[in-house]
């Protein structure tokens, strides 16, 4: 067999493998690290990378334009609707590349940063079952697997929010994330009984193609979007994320907001893909909820960062502002999605919102990074405590900068790219919507440049004279986001051609994502 | 947690095999009647819970260590999950039932109809049910052990 067979065969099989590996990795690792210490970090970030090269193969081919389906179990494509199936389009694989460079990312800056903990094998397992968690259910085609991959995605995120036990404040965390995504994956198990007593299907290119929007479906709808947002942090039910995001270890909240986001997916999935055509039969259009939700978690989200004094609740209340833009951008899209004269408009926005959901996952995710190495160097988070590092860690500071250039939206930075297009698409739906938009912007830059002043900036303080720069494997984290932060921000335009468009032309298309299953479904052109 | 009288000793004693064969039996007819892999693992775990009560876990603790027990569980899931790469590399998709139709281990395809229950039949979903049997029978035997464990510690401090 030569090589380009060989690649051929692993294209074909590539979605069940890339949840396959990462949850193989998981159950050996707890055998591996009776071993050695080293040689199961090693081994993670092997299964890891291996994952992160399937995706992007799986991602290179997905992008041309090409819709990949997976039978489990069967190679007989009779029947698919009824067979559990894997369908991946570009917004799933865009969202894969995600997740699975944040989680790789994460592994690299545990091998320090959790070095001193015991328990590191179930740390480890928890992280791999996390991962595959997310990468199924950004992959899967079914909704009821969607649910399923949902509950393995808490389960091992809420133990991995409490993984410093002897901090109460960790173990509260913890619990309020479980109870909160227990209520929201009810809630999802609940609309998806609704759509199998009407449809008999689960499969998500069934059900949209047969959706009739009837009483029921608008109580389905409601509830999915209600669940998902709650798990995506979404004002009003953002109280769970300041905690979790707060008190977990650093690297697990940096995997915490790629699956904030792969709940977002959901919700997008479902607005776009599920109801589909349906969506603006509604007298209350959908979108406008999307953008009213959106501008109230923006305003919220950097309102309640000016007052914290906590460094990691502050960056993750700006996350809660950083989702804002997401929904902003993409609800926009949804408004003017069934109306022709707007379509350049609704494409851009979505543009924005899907560009936004990858700048969004970096630019936090480097500054919780920057906020654990303090952490690691000083023992200390609150701001009232720190100040003058900017002497022991420069490399840090550097990278600190370039996040809260990226956060605020400032060129050369992958925020900007991603916000002017929000900004121009919002503008001209409505203005005032962009200028909220602008406004939580500025005021996001100026709560950063407070962080900035307070904690690298002042006179040396005597208790911080032997702080030292974190571990290599530290600034190789926290450096690989950064260069990609740059490289996104340098050339946005690469970026948005290759990757953003086709995604966000999936979203707009849905129609495509039936016909893979369907062939004689008709709508969604 | 301290032991129990002499009574619930011997009675737990004898009651212990039975308990495990009739959950072993569960698992292993998993594919012809109700119940599989969790369910006849619940069952065995319940009988390794009856033991861990009447003879204390201090006991149990000295003759089970949690970490062999949580190396078992491990094995369990990587079983289920190689089986169904096995499916990938001897089959053709991840999951796909390669046994079924080669008359070799529970390889062998009943007639249609036939009231008989034939324990040779399934493919892989019988070796599956056993890979999450004993996942199963050694997850809860070990939250159980290591929760009694923890309980003595405070009962202990008090």
């Amino acid at each position: 067999m030569n090589v380009a067979d060989l690649i051929a065969l692993l294209l074909q099989h590539s979605p069940a493998l890339i949840v396959a590996v990462p949850l193989l990795g998981a159950f050996i690792t707890p055998l591996i690290s009776r071993l050695n210490d080293k040689v199961r970090n090693v081994f993670v970030i092997l299964t890891l990378g291996l994952t992160a090269s399937l995706v992007f193969l799986l991602a290179s081919d997905v992008f041309t334009g090409n819709i990949h389906t997976y039978i489990f179990g069967s190679q007989d494509l009779a029947l698919p609707v009824v067979r559990i199936l894997f369908e991946v389009d570009a917004m799933s694989a865009f969202m894969a590349i995600i997740s699975v460079i944040l989680s790789l990312v994460a592994v690299i800056y545990s091998w320090s940063f959790m070095k001193e903990n015991t328990g590191l094998d179930k740390y480890y397992t928890l992280i791999l079952l996390m991962t595959a968690g997310m990468l199924g259910m950004e992959l899967t085609g079914d909704l009821f697997n969607f649910f399923v991959f949902l509950e393995i995605t808490s389960i091992s995120s809420a133990a991995l929010v409490a993984f410093w036990t002897n901090k109460a404040k960790s173990v509260e965390a913890g619990f309020k994330y479980i109870v909160i995504s227990t209520i929201g994956a009810l809630f999802i198990l609940f609309s998806i009984a609704l759509f199998y007593g009407q449809y008999n299907a689960l499969n998500m290119a069934m059900i949209a193609s047969a959706i009739q929007y009837t009483f029921l479906d608008k109580i389905a709808l409601v509830l999915l979007i209600a669940a998902l947002a709650m798990k995506a942090g979404v004002v009003p039910m953002h109280m769970w994320l300041p905690d979790a995001y707060g008190k977990a270890p650093s690297s697990v909240t940096l995997i915490l907001v790629g699956a904030t986001q792969a709940s977002l997916y959901g919700v997008f999935r479902v607005c776009f893909t599920i109801y589909g055509g349906a969506i603006n039969l509604t007298p209350i259009s959908v979108g406008w909820i999307l953008v009213i939700l959106g501008i109230i978690t923006m305003l919220l989200g950097v309102a309640m960062a000016i007052i914290q004094t906590d460094f990691k609740r502050l960056i993750a209340f700006g996350a809660v502002a950083e989702i804002g833009y997401i929904l902003l951008g993409i609800g926009t899209g949804l408004v003017v999605m069934l109306n022709p004269e707007m379509t350049a408009t609704g494409l851009a926005a979505m543009k924005g919102g899907i560009f936004h959901i990858m700048n969004d996952a970096l630019d936090v995710g480097l500054l919780f990074l920057v906020a654990g190495a303090i952490y690691y160097a000083t023992k200390e988070t609150s701001l009232n405590k720190l100040g003058g590092l900017a002497r022991n860690m420069k490399y840090t500071t550097v990278f600190f900068i370039i996040g809260l250039l990226a956060i605020s939206g400032m060129p050369p930075m992958n925020g900007f790219a991603s916000k002017l297009l929000i900004y121009e698409s919002t503008y001209q739906l409505n203005p005032i919507l962009s200028i909220i938009a602008i406004l939580s912007s500025i005021m996001l830059l100026a709560v950063f440049v407070k962080v900035f002043h307070a904690a690298f900036l002042g006179p040396a303080l005597p208790k911080f004279e032997n702080v030292k720069e974190v571990p290599k494997s530290m600034l190789i984290a926290m450096g690989t986001i950064a260069t990609i932060i740059i490289i996104f921000g340098l050339f946005p335009e690469l970026i948005i051609n290759n990757i953003v468009e086709p995604a966000a032309n999936a979203l707009v298309n849905y129609g495509d994502y039936i016909r893979e299953v369907i062939p004689s479904f008709a709508g969604g052109v | 947690m301290s032991g129990m009288s002499k009574i619930v000793k011997t009675i737990s004693g004898i009651a212990f095999p039975f308990i495990t064969i009739y959950g072993l039996y569960i698992i292993a007819h998993g594919h012809l009647t109700p119940g599989g892999g969790f369910q006849g693992g619940a069952i065995v775990a319940s009988g390794c819970a009856m033991i861990l009560v009447s003879y204390g876990s201090i006991w149990t603790m000295n003759r089970v260590r949690e970490k062999n027990l949580s190396i078992l569980e491990s094995l369990g899931a990587v079983c289920f999950i190689l089986l169904a790469l096995l499916g990938l590399g001897f089959g053709t998709v991840f999951f796909n039932n390669f046994l079924v139709g080669t008359n070799s281990l529970f390889g062998v395809v009943p007639a249609v109809g036939s009231g008989l229950a034939n324990i040779n039949t399934g493919g892989v979903i019988p070796l599956m049910n056993f890979a999450v049997g004993l996942k199963v029978i050694v997850g809860l035997f070990g939250i159980v052990l290591v929760m009694a464990y923890a309980s003595r510690t405070k009962e202990g401090k008090k």
